[in-house]
């Protein structure tokens, strides 16, 4: 048996050139009176990805969703899903569902009415609804509560019953906004893995917003960081992580050190910076002019914090242990440079007691790689 | 290490001793709130009632108050005792056979019902077009609708004379469009209490609507679209029956008071319209037959608790649904 894992390792439509693009925001414009919520947007989407939209509270995600439902149509731009453009399509004529932060159950329906909703919509014959629901209930566990008004459950349960409701028409794009902003953090780990088999099982497209990194991280094959109604980096969780293309994705993203200098020369692929102090570092990298300003970045725990100076080869800079937080796995350690700048380091704690042991105001030396970080330009 | 265990095992999560007083008086202060509506009831409701209950089942007299007997204890217990024998159902009898009060009820029960269901008809779009409205011009349109309040009842129905009336406003615009060639007789019609009643009950129709249609969610009609139905049909599923607890609420308050109402069939209506109102009216002011108005007044009462708690019950409802 394959796990979820290598299912997903060989899932990658956005690698294969002939892939055909299941939906796209083309030039993608929304304005509401003179304010754009989305801004000359462009993004594809491939069949049974699970994408998820990533980004702080007001940035569009939600407007990006909606124009997709329907409800609402872009200024200018136009959404292709499938190979055929939405615009001008009512949300009742489309072939995608949504659920809804407020989850939007009917008050005034039981748990089965709410989830046979759509299927009357399409006009299923009863029998097939009856067997829809029956199958809807016991794929979110709510076979007991059938009978129920939204009203008796509890917050979980109303979560499931608005993802059986926007399941059960089979839609070919199944769009969820903030999906488990609701719940309380352990109900929500739980429910991301069900998120994820749920769209494994269904073999559903999932595009899904939030603004909570780890749960995107968790669950989608791609993310598409946003900004201000732009889109600054759409990668897999990885890429995103060790790759990310602009100081915003860096900082949004995880924790980061910002190196920045000017290029001071170059050698086969690699680049020497100084700082403003005069510290010099040497990274990888493909095309910095020399005397440009740049930025390299990198992960605290692409970092070792020693007591000695590291051999050569690698990069070093000296300084003293300003703070050390000690978290059971692994210790972060946050270093004052000689030049002020403070770098965050974080070592896992693989050995009971340290080799080396640190504290406060030590003299310390952080080193790192050429290749442990990127660089940025912008 | 004993006593440690003691004390941890004897240690109340509750301070009981100190909680008690001021739950007692929480306690107090909570029933003392639940009792002032039920003495305004006793005093407004009550007292009232069985003073005119009372009066329905004493005789008609020429005297001052005139009815009898006029219970007091001028001649002493006893004297109070025969007086109470005295009282008699006779009045309620009495309308039972003269078919002309059966008539009254029953077309009062008819022209409130139809000016009910007019009024639902004209009032639900104009409160789904405030609950729909821009948040910002909301309050204004909710004045426009009270607004009519601060002039007084009984001149804006003797406006609509001047408006429905042979030679009125309304004749004279059609007349001059060429919509008709002749005066549209309107006034002493039912048509005209028809018009009077949507126009004066509007109000307590449209205000229930509006705050029950304007608390929607609209997600609600969202999700409804978004899961294939046309926005006709969601309104039938959605909104329709998610206002049914405002639909109950205005009609009732339209249908009450206008199943008695006297003003408007008396000025709009003209002589020949039978309803209960005037029916009482005359009996009170014309005939001075106290005990008989009394008695239509009881039985009118009566009709209208059964509406009153079907919207108790539906209002009971509605809040359970609520949250
Ligand atoms: N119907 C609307 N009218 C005016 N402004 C809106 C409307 N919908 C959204 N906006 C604005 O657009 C921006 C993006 O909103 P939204 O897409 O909901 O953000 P989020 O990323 O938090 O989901 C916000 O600043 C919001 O105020
Ligand atoms: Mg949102």
């Amino acid at each position: 048996m394959k796990s979820l894992g290598s299912i997903r390792r060989a899932f990658a439509p956005w690698n294969d050139p002939n892939a055909k693009p299941y939906i796209q925001f083309e030039n993608v414009t929304k304005k509401f009176g003179d304010f754009t919520a989305v801004n000359n947007l462009s993004l594809t989407i491939f069949e049974r990805e699970f994408f998820a939209l990533l980004g702080a509270s007001g940035c569009g995600k939600s407007t990006l969703l909606r124009m997709l439902a329907g409800f609402e149509e872009p200024t200018a731009g136009r959404i292709m899903l499938d190979g055929q453009d939405l615009r001008g399509i009512p949300p009742y004529r489309r072939p995608v569902n949504m659920m809804f932060q407020s989850y939007a159950l009917f008050p005034h329906m039981s748990v089965e009415k709410n989830i046979a909703f759509g299927l009357k919509q399409e006009g299923m014959p009863s029998a097939d609804i009856q067997k829809r629901v029956a199958e809807m209930l016991r794929l979110v566990k709510l076979e007991q509560f059938a009978k129920r008004k939204p009203h008796q459950l509890s917050g979980g349960q109303r979560q499931r019953v608005a993802l059986a409701r926007s399941v059960a028409k089979r839609p070919k794009v199944l769009l969820l906004d903030e999906p488990l902003g609701a719940l309380d953090k352990k109900l929500r780990e739980e429910t991301q893995f069900e998120l994820m088999d749920l769209q494994q099982e269904l073999g559903l497209t999932f595009v899904v917003v939030t603004h909570d990194q780890e749960e995107a991280m968790t669950m989608a094959d791609r993310i598409a960081i946003m900004d201000k109604g732009e889109v600054m980096q759409v990668a897999t969780p990885a890429e995103i992580y060790e790759a990310p293309t602009s100081r915003f994705v860096a900082h949004f993203v995880g924790n980061v050190n910002m190196f920045e200098g000017k290029v001071a020369d170059r050698t086969a692929g690699t680049a020497r910076i100084t700082g403003a102090s005069g510290a010099q570092i040497v990274v990888d990298n493909g095309d910095a002019k020399p005397g440009s300003d740049i930025v390299f970045a990198i992960r605290p725990e692409k970092i070792k914090v020693s007591s000695k100076k590291p051999a050569e080869g690698v990069n070093a800079l000296e300084g003293e242990v300003y703070d050390i937080a000690y978290l059971g796995d692994m210790t972060v350690y946050h270093v004052k440079l000689d030049d002020g700048q403070i770098v965050r380091a974080s070592a896992l704690n693989a050995a009971r007691i340290s080799e080396d042991p640190l504290t406060w105001n030590d003299r310390a030396w952080v080193s790192f790689r050429p290749d442990a970080g990127v660089v940025l330009t912008r | 290490m004993s006593d440690i265990a003691a004390t941890a095992s004897a240690a109340p999560p509750v301070d009981v001793s100190a909680s008690l007083p001021a739950r007692l008086a929480k306690g107090f202060v909570g029933r003392l709130v639940i009792i002032v509506p039920y003495l305004w009831l006793l005093f407004f409701f009550l007292v009232p009632f069985v003073i005119v209950f009372k009066i329905s089942l004493s005789q008609s007299a020429i005297s001052m108050p005139p009815y009898t007997p006029v219970l007091d204890f001028s001649s002493g217990w006893s004297g109070f005792v025969g007086k109470l024998k005295q009282l008699s159902f006779d009045n309620y009898l009495w309308l039972t056979q003269d078919a002309l009060y059966f008539k009254a009820y029953l077309s009062s029960v008819v022209i409130a019902g139809i000016s009910t269901i007019l009024t639902l008809l004209v009032g639900y779009p104009i409160a789904y077009g405030m609950a729909r409205a821009p948040a910002t011009i909301r309050p204004t349109l909710l004045m426009l609708v009270i607004l009519p309040f601060w002039t007084s009842f009984l001149i804006r129905v003797y406006a609509w004379i001047g408006i429905l009336k042979p030679e009125g406003l309304l004749n004279q615009l059609l007349l001059s469009l060429h919509v008709i060639s002749e005066p549209l007789v309107i006034l002493n019609t039912y048509t005209a209490i028809f018009i009077g009643i949507v126009y004066s009950y509007l109000p307590f129709m449209v205000l229930p609507l509006y705050s029950s249609l304007e608390k929607m969610d609209y997600s609600l009609i969202e999700a409804a679209k978004d899961l294939g139905c046309p926005p006709t049909s969601a309104f039938w599923k959605i909104t329709f029956p998610l206002s049914l607890p405002g639909v109950i609420a205005g009609c009732l308050l339209v249908f009450i008071p206008a199943v008695g109402e006297f003003v408007i069939p008396d000025l709009l209506g003209g002589s020949q319209t039978l309803m209960i109102g005037r029916t009482l009216w005359n009996e009170f002011f014309s005939n001075r037959d106290w005990p008989v108005s009394s008695a239509v007044a009881v039985i009118l009462l009566l009709l209208l608790i059964v509406p009153i708690m079907i919207f108790q019950q539906a209002q009971a409802r509605a809040q359970e649904q609520g949250k």
